[in-house]
């Protein structure tokens, strides 16, 4: 079992109306693997994210997360749609981290944490509570755990929304352009925050237009473009040597 | 009409100028203060009001149970209403083409009727309707009895209200649905919550710093509402009741002005219970500036100490028209 891959993608298609987002694509997240996603907007990273905890339902192709077949139940070679309960119970299983923080407002920093434990899992609320504290002090945010997002910087919401996902137990975190709606000065510490978790073993997808966290920290680098993976390799090759046009095109403004 | 500029040019710490006068504004100020007096002197001493008849039936056991029965009409409408209105907004938000049309056509009935017709109509329903039959339809009826020995016209009353003014909370309670951020279900539903759980654990709560105003406008407008009950009839509401009670002492105006006061006494209590619960779903969003980005970096930048549940309740008007007007 450990030896098989986290998340594989087998020719995943994804259509919005006549609007073809993903076109097929193919790929493979092994176990305690960081991949970095980047691409040019409109390119479907998003989309793709989405995909693989079944925010959004896949047109056509497989999309599998620990072997286990996401939003579908497959019976005599026939697939089956889950019914909305298994599909919110995979979904326990990956974080998702937003660029907008995405925080419930109305809760203070712990309450944020401790949310879905308490509510998804039935967990009892001191050990929820005791855990979330930890978390919080995880990615340094231990002083602020009675505070609204509202009065949170843009960079500790990020965090505290990393540590809600994290109270889940997660074996698979998505990170969606976490650092791109930060100021400049905010992006290193929710970076950091990332980079101890892939330290750990986290295995994580993130889309990101953060060259330097992608070379330093990310085993592998996919560049997608118009809805295909373009290239993809390891990052430090990649990003030195691209080999096709329309990656040296992107990297050529990013960088 | 506010002069933010004129008082904001005082408050500046550094700046010291003479304040900017509006003599015209205090002219208006005095001769209306001088109106209001000369109107109370002459209400105070005018025999048509005739106050001591006023003090005599204020308390009278009379109104004061029909009073009571003007709040239980209220409040019963209103929780109908309010359960009603709810589910007849989640049905308006449906992907489902039927379920979402079948809400706009009773939206689209019961606030394109006026409330007196329709009350009217309720009243005469153990007419259009003389039995309720219960059983299989064109089958014998398990059980058959008589419509107006099922329904009192105290529960038509009600009925009839509720029903009605379920179709504007349906509109209110939609419009705060939709203002909550669809980051925010996202987010819920990637932590594994069901949509019920998300429903009334992050939108609702959200929702209701922009539901609650106008929803408090439609409890203190039900309350006022109450006194057409007697198109059912029913008469035993504050003012249909004060009205007979004159009819009999000829004492019209006294009567009048006693049923005013319980409506203002209870409308006062609802607007206080209003002040409080906007305070309450202020929490941790009243205060929140739009710009985001300066949001960050005063934060960052000042450490800021947290002020908890601070911040004046605001005043969302909800994006669809709010319903007004005589109904
Ligand atoms: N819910 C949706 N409905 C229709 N089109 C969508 C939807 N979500 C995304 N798209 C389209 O899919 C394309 C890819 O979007 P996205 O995945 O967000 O790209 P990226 O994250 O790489 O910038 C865009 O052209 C966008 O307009
Ligand atoms: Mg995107």
């Amino acid at each position: 079992m450990l030896d098989t891959p986290m998340v594989v993608a087998d020719r995943v298609s994804k259509s919005f109306g006549s609007n073809e987002v993903l076109k097929s694509i193919s790929l493979e997240v092994k176990r305690g693997e960081v991949m970095c996603l980047v691409g040019p907007s409109g390119s479907g990273k998003s989309t793709f994210l989405r995909c693989i905890n079944h925010l959004e339902v896949v047109s056509s192709g497989r999309l599998s997360v620990d072997g286990e077949l996401i939003g579908y139940r497959e019976t005599n070679d026939k697939l089956y749609e889950m019914h909305p309960r298994e599909a919110a119970r995979q979904r326990r299983d990956i974080g998702m981290v937003f660029q907008r923080f995405n925080l419930f407002p109305h809760m203070t920093a712990l309450q944020n944490v401790m949310e879905a434990p308490i509510r998804v899992k039935g967990l009892s609320k001191a050990g929820v509570e005791a855990n979330a504290r930890t978390l919080l002090a995880r990615v340094g945010l231990a002083e602020r755990a009675d505070y609204y997002p509202a009065h949170l910087s843009g960079g500790q919401q990020q965090r505290v929304a990393i540590a809600r996902a994290l109270a889940m137990e997660p074996k698979l975190m998505l990170f969606d352009e976490p650092t791109s709606a930060l100021d400049p000065e905010l992006v290193g510490e929710v970076l950091d925050v990332m980079q101890g978790l892939a330290r750990d073993g986290m295995t994580m997808i993130v889309v990101t237009h953060e060259m330097g966290f992608a070379r330093e920290v990310a085993d592998s680098l996919v560049f997608m473009d118009g809805g295909v993976v373009v290239e993809s390799g390891v990052p430090t090759e990649v990003l030195a040597n691209p080999q096709h046009h329309r990656t040296q095109a992107f990297l050529s403004k990013v960088l | 009409m506010t002069h933010t500029t004129a008082t904001g040019v005082e408050t500046e710490p550094g700046i010291k100028a003479i304040r900017l006068r509006h003599p015209w504004r205090n002219i208006f100020a005095v001769v209306l203060l001088i109106i209001v007096a000369l109107f109370i002197t002459d209400a105070a001493m005018r025999p048509a009001y005739d106050w001591p008849a006023v003090g005599k039936y204020l308390f009278d056991q009379r109104i004061s149970q029909a009073a009571f029965i003007t709040l239980q009409l209220t409040v019963y409408s209103m929780v109908i209403a309010i359960i009603l209105g709810v589910t007849l907004a989640i049905m308006r938000l449906s992907p489902n083409t039927v379920v979402s049309s079948i809400a706009w056509v009773y939206l689209w009935i019961f606030r394109g009727t006026p409330v007196y017709v329709q009350l009217a109509f309720w009243g005469l329903i153990g007419t259009i309707y003389q039995t309720i039959d219960i059983g299989l339809p064109f089958t014998e009826p398990w059980v058959s009895f008589p419509t107006r020995v099922a329904l009192s016209a105290f529960i038509l009353a009600i009925v009839g209200l509720a029903l009605n003014e379920a179709a504007y909370m349906a509109e209110i309670v939609r419009a705060g649905l939709l203002s909550v951020d669809s980051g925010q279900e996202e987010a819920a539903t990637a932590l594994g919550m069901s949509w019920f759980q998300t429903m009334v654990r992050i939108i609702v709560p959200q929702s209701m710093r922009v539901i609650i105003p106008p929803a408090g406008n439609e409890v203190i407008s039900m309350l006022k509402t109450t006194s057409l009950v007697t198109a059912i009839p029913f008469t035993l509401e504050l003012y249909t009741r004060s009205r007979d009670i004159a009819a009999v002492t000829f004492e019209t105006v006294p009567m009048l002005i006693v049923a005013s006061i319980w409506y203002l006494f209870f409308t006062s209590i609802l607007m206080v219970g209003q002040y409080f619960l906007e305070k309450r779903f202020a929490r941790g969003i009243g205060d929140r500036r739009p710009d985001k980005k300066a949001d960050d970096a005063a934060a960052s930048l000042t450490g800021a100490t947290p002020v908890v549940g601070s911040g004046q309740p605001t005043v969302v008007l909800p994006p669809t028209d709010p319903p007004q007007g005589d109904r």
